[in-house]
């Protein structure tokens, strides 16, 4: 792991190591499931937010025109548990005046973009293998299951609302009215009887993949170099790495631009990479209160 | 609880003691989440069934638990779909189950203003009374001197989303009661498709089915929106590019489709037939085109006749336009030597107007029978032909088709198209590049459309102009190739097929008119062909009306030919509307239509509804058209007044497809058997046991009665059996009838079986097989996974389950493959058979050098190289001599309402199109007429995925509806500057018809275009929303005008001209006032647009 | 135009301008009153028990009121947040270092009975042994409960919280001994207050101090310290401790008046801080640029 306040020992490596669900305490783990969602393909057409919705029984999410191209859910929340972005990017170069509409060949040129596009993407919970949100539970609520995936149990969470700012994807949010905190579950019940998740059933056109995490990854690092030998350059993964920030994400993506420009963070990192440094300082600045308010005594009445 | 067992649940505890001491994996499971089992494991039945939104006919799993649906998703299992579904099929089970759902008879009385409940029997059986009674009251035994037998006083609409053997009984029960006005949503959907395919190659379906797409090379979408309206399907075009094909999206607007498209073309909405005749000339101005195949296949090496006059000659017009009347007469269309159509020619003949006025909205229209939608009539079958015409195989023959043809497209350049399409000149060589150079013996392009090129006045040509290109490029009856026509919802291909059309039996026979076809045997004259599989027509009809009259249908009462109403002009649904306003329709039945929002003009349809003695709804919830009256957009203006709207309604709540069995035919002709699941709740019934019950009902009232218009009805064959605790009648029993059964009650297992002589019985000979054996086709159910690409095991498809039409045509004339790569079906002289992947859709056993003896008829007259076998010269047709009433060859017009004078002709528009001047029917100036330029914007009108059609399955649910929860308009960047439109903001748009209000979305995927030298903003209105459930907006038809393609009957709503401006509209009496000022302001008068 | 995304001429871009984090879903009255309540607790138990082992009775036992009074609120405000406040207990269910929360809660376990037990015997003048013990213990575990909470808040992806991870205990236990010496002017006569004075003093300029080492140290997001409802809380929570601090060293020492006047300084200052860093972290959570801005310079850094 980089960039830590290497502090001589990992307390999160020390807890559970990098390999869910294999150190989750399962006498009989299964492999690790994720989603490869592949962008390059998505039609947009948002049949994982319903079938999502139908499958988990998650209320609608309010009808909200936003203007925001064809996205009226605006984003992962309680109720929406894949969220589908819409992103419309002009070409970057300005086009002919008088309102002609410019003409390139497909495929063409020099992998610099030269046509307008309309990204679409769905985003979903990541899995992350190191997830805040689950760190940070305080209940037990959220937990790995033996698929490696990260799921609320609804029966035992509180709605303490901490694993919402925890969470460096945005992701898990508290329902109104409810209380609880609810997300994607990866269909954990699904998983159960060796059914796939409703969204990526569902999908059309196959952007979502499911499967056994190792066996996607490869997948995906093939359809990468496909896609650049093709002339996308653009292609790139997003979550894959088991060396970022949160050890690598349960569910990952295909983007053709900046993460950001999907409402991704860019470099996510898990809060609680910083935990053992955190209770460090805490316990400094603890024995400093002590000390310091013992001193207050020590001079005269 | 035993402190040890509640210490082990303590989680803690666990941390302690087991693998996980962070607790944060199996320590803290909780017991819910052991226990935890996928419903739809624990389910207690699975039972197969067929998405009821779309044509694609995704397969469905429905979870049953107890008597309720548990959960509803994709079957793995379906070839087309591979588990599969959009959003609206993943909505499936808040559809059927969800709250949105009534489950009560409603009735509304004359001037009521509420609704009160009744009860379901009561109901029926005021329906009974009001249709006995209006039908006695308007009945009529005479028209204009000619015998009809008919009742023009009631009318139908609905049927796409039913099932078959639904669409069935209320053919069968309506026609025998006398109501010809029997119409659906395939009217306002395809109807020009089966009038463009079918005049084309001889069948008016899908030539191709989806899967196939992935052997495409390259993929040409035009005038449809795939990704969105149909996407499903859309993964086989994933698959294609996956495997290399060039995907090209010819749209008005950048859409999903466009987004994984390597090449969109944004285009003027309207002109496709300027942009194909382009590349029709491209491939013949550099000789492309493939030309063994054009030789062989296709009619370009026929001659015509010498009087034939071409647009090229009249600027604009074909030769045998008849001004006054507005109607085309093919005499000088004819093959040399050749009556091709006498028998049409008597068909289409003009009688002495025997209608006299009966049509005042049609202007011009003296009620002549060809533009009474008989072009549709060619859904499976080409035009009659006598005689053999005359070949150059050389295709040099000045008046060759081939030569013909290159005349016609000749001014087709390039420039044209910029000037007409605004598509610039470097992409539309592009997209000719790809065509050419993906099609040939190795390689193979498909057409992809829908109602992008349905919904014009020329619409019928529009598909015409993409079958002559697809015969040029040899791309027919080939893997990968074809025209893949995407149909509109889960039954609109059933409900064409067993047509609730008036001008249509099932199977496309064509129902008789007034004025000839007096008899049997005149009427199997008129229509049936000498050559080809159309001749057998004789046993087609006669086994249909021994499935319908039984034993009451004899040789010596010309088998009950009587029995069939005669049409007098054209019934079709916009044609009843008028006679609504006019106060000669009475009575309405909507089975699962909402044309207050979904049909032209949706104020001409309301308006019509409220002029009705009684109204029957039958839908799931309170949609626009059954509400009007208390709320509709009229109500708000003052046009109508609650208190003073006499038309009774009645709402009955409809059983849903998993409540019910039956079967709907997709988009790619294949019948699939979805299960019932459970029993409908409350008063909700399937539309078979309304129609079966109301059919028993009202024979039950009649029974004993000796006039004699009542005989048809209780001769009738109305004696399905019934089950269960509802009676409700037994759907397989149904589609054994329209299958056909033998004198022994055998069922038949092909349309070859069917005799003249009454011995067979068959209620749709097309689907003659679907029960072969007495087994369920429709039901088969072979996994995809245990089948190869084709199939042919899951379900079943007409003909004879093939699924690409026209296949014989994968082989050289000598019936060898073309190539390895694209072999489909080929001739296995050994075996003395033809053979292949596909069912071969030829005679098996016709050898390649099979020639007919001289003066051979019926099907062997065709010879071994002719694949086109419904046709009655086995060719496909480039040049279409009769059966489409404005033309031969298609001719690029502008729409009817345009800002632009049409660049290529001097004749604006389409000639023969239908107009129907009123005043609420008003139409736009000519682009270059004074006026013209109030209405500067071009509106196209189309779906989006997350809604369906008028809005009743959608906005009514409210994971669809979350997902697009306004009506909005789409607007380019420059014209939302130039408009001061904001997005998210809202803008009004107006035409001559009427003004509604839109939010705004500013969106680059509108580019504007340049068109005979100035910029054309187009403005995109997606249409379902209505001001009923949850995700609301105006109408968008409200915009649209009453104005048909004259061969379909079908309406323009996919360009007609308007103007924008920013905010919300008038409420009240201003709006009317609103659109008043627009018209004075262009001129507009009763005259304005109904010019020639 | 309206609604669009932002592309890279501000700098970074976004997806429409909506945030990338899901801001907290806490109550501000309730989470900010609860780390303010938690360090005046915290710190009162351990003023109490200095003041009982040097005699301070009135002071001890003002102290140890307060500290009930704060962790009962504490407490309180805690439940009161909770989505299903029904199910409080389940922070009893596991024991996760990984989850500040549950640390917390089980410090809380350990010190609220203590703290209790101090409180109800100094004020019923019984049990005074174990009194005696309750009160050293919740003296111990006091500084815990101060400082636990500034882990609380930085072990999230809040820009303004996590970045300051390592001064926020610093900056928390400083305002808490600032808000504990202002209880103690409030509470005891001045001659038994020096200790309270100088705590709130001391505790007072520590914070200050820590607070402007972490601005510096934080990256973009300091700016929601600075600016805005956050800035504003900010600020006045400085002017506050500084007068509560200085107030107690001045005039606090012969006046009562004073001292309690600065002890309700040093209080509100306390309180402004919690209130400050809390709306400071929910601003940093709300725009994106606090998130895309500082992970594309660290990607950038690391040369990925
Ligand atoms: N999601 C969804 N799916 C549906 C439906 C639905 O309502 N929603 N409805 C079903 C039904 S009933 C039908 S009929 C089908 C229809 O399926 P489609 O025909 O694909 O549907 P539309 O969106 O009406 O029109 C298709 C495209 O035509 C474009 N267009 C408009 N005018 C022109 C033109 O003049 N030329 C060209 N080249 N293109 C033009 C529009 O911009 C639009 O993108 O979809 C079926 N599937
Ligand atoms: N401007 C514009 N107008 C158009 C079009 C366009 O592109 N632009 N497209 C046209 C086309 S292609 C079409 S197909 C039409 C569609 O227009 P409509 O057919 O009027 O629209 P739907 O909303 O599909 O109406 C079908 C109704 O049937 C109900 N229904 C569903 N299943 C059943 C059932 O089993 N039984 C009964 N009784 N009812 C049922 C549904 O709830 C729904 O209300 O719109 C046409 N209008
Ligand atoms: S993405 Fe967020 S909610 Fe999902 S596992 Fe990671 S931290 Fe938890
Ligand atoms: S809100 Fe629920 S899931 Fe989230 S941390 Fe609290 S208890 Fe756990
Ligand atoms: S995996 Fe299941 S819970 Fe997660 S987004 Fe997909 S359908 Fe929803
Ligand atoms: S279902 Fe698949 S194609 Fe449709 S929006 Fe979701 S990811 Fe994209
Ligand atoms: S609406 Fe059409 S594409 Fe969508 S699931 Fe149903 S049948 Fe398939
Ligand atoms: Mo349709």
């Amino acid at each position: 792991m980089r960039d830590v306040d290497h502090d001589g020992f990992d307390l999160r490596t020390m807890l559970v190591g990098d390999d869910p669900p294999h150190d989750g305490g399962y006498p009989d783990p299964a492999p690790r499931f994720g989603f490869f969602t592949d962008t390059t393909v998505c039609i947009g057409c948002k049949a994982c937010e319903v079938a999502c919705k139908e499958w988990n029984h998650v209320p609608d999410d309010g009808l909200v025109f936003t203007g925001m191209s064809y996205d009226n859910t605006q984003g992962l929340s309680a109720d929406t548990w894949r969220h589908v972005a819409f992103i419309e990017q002009p070409a970057p170069r300005p086009v002919a005046d008088l309102g002609m509409p410019s003409f390139t060949k497909p495929g063409g040129g020099d992998g610099e973009r030269s046509e307008f596009r309309w990204l679409m993407s769905s985003d979903v919970c990541k899995h992350c293998t190191h997830a805040a949100c689950l760190d940070v539970c305080p209940t037990g609520a959220l937990f790995r299951t033996e698929f490696g995936t990260v799921v609320v149990q609804e029966d035992i969470c509180n709605g303490c609302g901490y694993c919402v700012p925890a969470c460096p994807f945005g992701v898990i949010d508290q329902r109104e009215g409810d209380g609880r905190a609810w997300k994607c579950t990866l269909c954990y019940d699904r998983l159960g009887v060796g059914q796939e998740p409703a969204c990526a059933k569902a999908c059309p056109t196959d952007s979502i993949q499911f499967g056994e995490l190792a066996e996607l990854r490869e997948r995906a690092a093939a359809r990468v170099e496909r896609l650049h030998e093709a002339g996308v350059t653009d292609a790139r993964l997003y979550g894959h790495d088991p060396d970022d920030g949160v050890g690598g994400a349960g569910a990952f993506f295909l983007l053709l631009d900046e993460p950001e420009v999907y409402g991704l963070p860019p470099d996510p990192v898990v809060t609680t990479r910083d935990l053992p440094a955190m209770w460090k300082h805490a316990g400094v600045a603890a024995a400093a209160l002590l000390a310091g308010l013992a001193a207050a005594f020590l001079g005269g009445p | 609880m035993d402190p040890r067992e509640w210490l082990r649940s303590w989680p803690v505890y666990r941390q302690l003691t087991g693998g996980d001491p962070a607790g944060r994996a199996a320590a803290a499971k909780s017991r819910r989440s052991a226990a935890l089992r996928a419903r739809t494991a624990a389910a207690d039945r699975v039972v197969k069934s067929v998405c009821p939104y779309c044509a694609v006919g995704c397969g469905q799993d429905v979870y049953v638990r107890g008597d309720e649906v548990v959960q509803v998703e994709g079957d793995p299992d379906s070839p087309v779909s591979r588990g599969r579904l959009c959003p609206k099929g993943s909505a499936t089970l808040q559809l059927t189950t969800g709250s949105n759902r009534r489950h009560k008879v409603l009735y509304r009385p004359p001037y009521g203003t509420g609704w009160r409940e009744l009860d379901l029997d009561t109901a029926l059986r005021m329906v009974v009374e009001r249709v006995l009674r209006t039908r006695r009251e308007t009945w009529q035994d005479e028209h204009g001197g000619y015998r009809v037998n008919r009742t023009m006083g009631i009318a139908s609409l609905g049927g796409a989303t039913l099932d078959n053997e639904e669409n069935y009984l209320i053919k069968k029960l309506f026609t025998a009661l006398g109501v010809v006005q029997v119409e659906n949503q395939a009217r306002v959907c395809h109807s020009s498709t089966v009038v463009g395919l079918g005049t084309s190659f001889g069948r008016g379906g899908a030539t191709t089915f989806l899967q196939d797409l992935q052997h495409s090379d390259c993929i040409l979408i035009e005038g449809s929106n795939f990704a969105e309206c149909h996407p499903v399907g859309f993964q086989w075009v994933t698959e294609a590019k996956a495997r290399g094909a060039k995907v090209i999206h010819v749209d008005p607007r950048f859409t999903r489709t466009s987004a994984l498209a390597d090449l969109h073309v944004p285009i003027r909405a309207g002109t496709d037939i300027a942009f194909l005749g382009g590349i029709i000339n491209h491939v013949l101005s550099t000789g492309s085109h493939f030309h063994e195949f054009v030789v062989h296949y296709t009619n370009a090496a026929t001659i015509v006749s010498e009087d034939f006059r071409d647009t090229e000659d009249l600027d604009g017009l074909f030769s045998g336009f008849d001004p006054d009347s507005r109607h085309y007469s093919f005499d000088t269309w004819a093959y040399e030597g050749v009556d091709v159509a006498p028998a049409s020619g008597q068909r289409d003949g003009a009688p002495d107007d025997p209608d006299g006025g009966e049509h005042e909205h049609t202007a011009g229209d003296t009620g002549q029978v060809r533009a009474s939608g008989r072009g549709e009539t060619h859904g499976s079958g080409g035009t009659a032909m006598e005689g053999e015409p005359r070949r150059d195989e050389t295709l040099q023959h000045p008046r060759c088709v081939f030569q013909v043809l290159k005349r016609h497209y000749a001014r087709y350049t390039p420039e044209e198209v910029e000037r007409v399409c605004g598509v610039p000149r470097e992409a539309f060589l592009e997209v000719c590049r790809l065509l050419v150079e993906n099609s040939g013996p190795e390689r193979t392009s498909e057409f992809v459309y829908a109602v992008g090129w349905t919904q014009h006045t020329t619409g019928s040509q529009m598909i015409r102009a993409a079958c002559v290109l697809q015969l040029l490029l040899g791309n027919m009856g080939r893997p990968g190739g074809g025209i893949q026509a995407l149909r509109g919802h889960a039954g609109i291909q059933g409900s064409s097929d067993i047509p609730t059309l008036f001008n249509l039996l099932p199977g496309y026979i064509p129902m008789p008119y007034a004025h000839h076809q007096h008899d049997l045997a005149s009427f199997i004259r008129a229509d049936a062909a000498r050559k080809g599989f159309w001749s057998a027509m004789d046993t087609y009809v006669v086994s249909l009306l021994k499935a319908w009259w039984g034993g009451a249908a004899t040789p010596e009462n010309d088998f009950c030919f009587d029995h069939l109403p005669r049409l007098t002009g054209s019934h079709s649904t916009y044609d009843t509307v008028l006679e609504q306003i006019d106060g000669n329709c009475k009575g309405y039945f909507l089975m699962g239509e909402n044309p207050a929002v979904g049909s032209a003009n949706a104020k001409a349809q309301r308006l019509g509804m409220a002029n009705l003695e009684w109204l029957v709804v039958r839908d799931f919830s309170l949609t626009e058209s059954a509400t009007w009256w208390q709320d509709g957009p009229e109500i708000d203006t003052g046009e109508l007044r609650t208190e003073e709207i006499g038309t009774e309604v009645f709402f009955f709540p409809a059983a849903a497809h998993t409540e019910k069995a039956g079967s709907f035919t997709n988009t790619n002709r294949m019948l699939q058997w979805h299960h019932q699941a459970v029993d409908p709740k409350g008063d909700a019934r399937s539309d078979l046991w309304f129609l079966y019950h109301l059919g028993r009902l009202i024979r039950q009232r009649l029974a004993g009665s000796t006039e004699p218009r009542d005989r048809p009805v209780l001769d009738l064959t109305w004696d399905y059996p019934t089950e269960g605790p509802l009676d409700e009648p037994i759907a397989e029993a149904v589609l054994a009838e329209i299958n056909g059964w033998d004198a022994d009650g055998v069922p038949l297992s092909t349309s070859t079986q069917l005799a003249a002589d009454g011995s067979t019985a068959c209620g749709c000979w097309i689907y003659c097989g679907v029960y072969a054996d007495g087994v369920n086709q429709a039901a088969r159910r072979k996994p995809a996974e245990e089948q190869d690409w084709i199939a042919a095991e899951w379900a079943w498809a007409w003909p004879a389950n093939r699924r690409i039409l026209y296949n014989r045509a994968s082989a050289r004339p000598d019936g060898t493959p073309w190539s390895e790569r694209k072999k489909l079906v080929w001739w296995d002289a050994e075996a003395g058979e033809w053979t292949g992947y596909d069912v071969p859709d030829f005679e098996r056993t016709k050898p390649p050098d099979y020639r007919p003896a001289p003066g051979a008829t019926g099907v062997d007259a065709l010879s071994g190289i002719d694949p086109f076998i419904m046709q009655s010269d086995g060719k496909a047709w480039l040049y279409v001599p009769s059966g489409i009433v404005d033309g031969p060859m298609p001719a690029h017009y502008e729409p009817q309402d345009s800002p632009f004078p049409n660049a290529l002709y001097a004749q604006q528009r389409n000639p023969a199109r239908l107009v129907y001047p009123h005043e609420h029917n008003r139409y736009a100036p000519d682009g270059d007429a004074p006026g013209s330029e109030v209405f500067p914007y071009v509106v196209t009108t189309y779906r989006l995925t997350e809604h369906f059609t008028a809005g009743g399955m959608s906005r009514w649910t409210p994971y669809l509806s979350e997902l697009q929860p306004e009506l909005f308009c789409e607007v380019s960047p420059a014209l939302a500057a130039a408009k001061g439109l904001a997005n998210g903001g809202w803008a009004t748009i107006v035409t001559p018809r009427n003004a509604i209000e839109a939010r705004v979305l500013v969106t680059d995927r509108m580019t504007p275009l340049a068109v005979q030298g100035r910029v054309l903003e187009q403005i995109g209105l997606p249409y379902h929303w209505g001001p009923n459930g949850l995700s609301t907006g105006d109408a968008v038809n409200e915009l649209s005008a009453i104005v048909l393609d004259p061969g379909a009957h079908i309406q323009e709503v996919k360009a007609f001209s308007a103007d924008i401006r920013p905010g919300r509209r008038p409420r009240g009496p201003e709006l009317v006032e609103l659109v008043r000022s627009y018209q004075q302001l262009a001129g507009i008068t009763e005259r304005t647009g109904t010019e020639v | 135009m309206a609604g669009r995304h932002s592309r890279r001429d501000t700098g970074f871009t976004s997806y429409y301008g909506r945030p990338v984090l899901k801001k907290p879903t806490w109550a501000a009255r309730d989470i900010a009153g609860y780390l303010f309540l938690g360090g005046l607790a915290g710190a009162s138990s351990v003023l109490a028990a200095g003041a009982d082992l040097t005699g301070r009775t009135a002071l001890a036992k003002g102290c140890k009121a307060g500290a009930l009074a704060a962790i009962s609120g504490s407490l309180f405000a805690l439940v009161h947040d909770l989505g299903r406040p029904g199910r409080f207990l389940n922070m009893l269910r596991v024991v996760k270092p990984s989850s500040p929360m549950s640390v917390g809660s089980w410090i809380l376990v350990a010190y609220g009975p203590q703290a209790g037990l101090a409180a109800v015997t100094a004020l019923s003048g019984r049990f005074t042994r174990l009194g005696r013990v309750a009160t050293v213990g919740a003296g111990l575990v006091g500084p815990a409960v101060a400082a636990y909470t500034a882990v609380l808040v930085a072990d999230t992806a809040v820009p303004a919280w996590h970045e300051g991870h390592r001064e926020l205990p610093f900056v928390f236990v400083g305002s808490a001994a600032s808000a504990a010496g202002g209880l103690g002017m409030v509470v005891a006569p001045v001659e038994q207050a020096g200790p309270a004075r100088r705590a709130a003093l001391a505790g007072g300029v520590f914070e200050l101090v820590a607070t402007e080492v972490m601005e510096r140290r934080m990256g973009p997001a300091a700016e929601t310290l600075r600016t805005g409802r956050g800035g504003r809380l900010m600020k006045a929570a400085s002017a506050l401790t500084a007068a509560g601090g200085l107030l107690g060293a001045t005039l606090g020492r012969r006046s009562r008046a004073a001292a309690v006047l600065g002890g309700l300084a040093a209080l509100a200052g306390s309180a402004c801080t919690r209130f400050g860093v809390f709306h400071a972290g929910v601003a940093s959570a709300e725009d994106p640029k606090y998130v895309v801005g500082p992970q594309r310079e660290r990607r950038a850094r690391e040369g990925r």
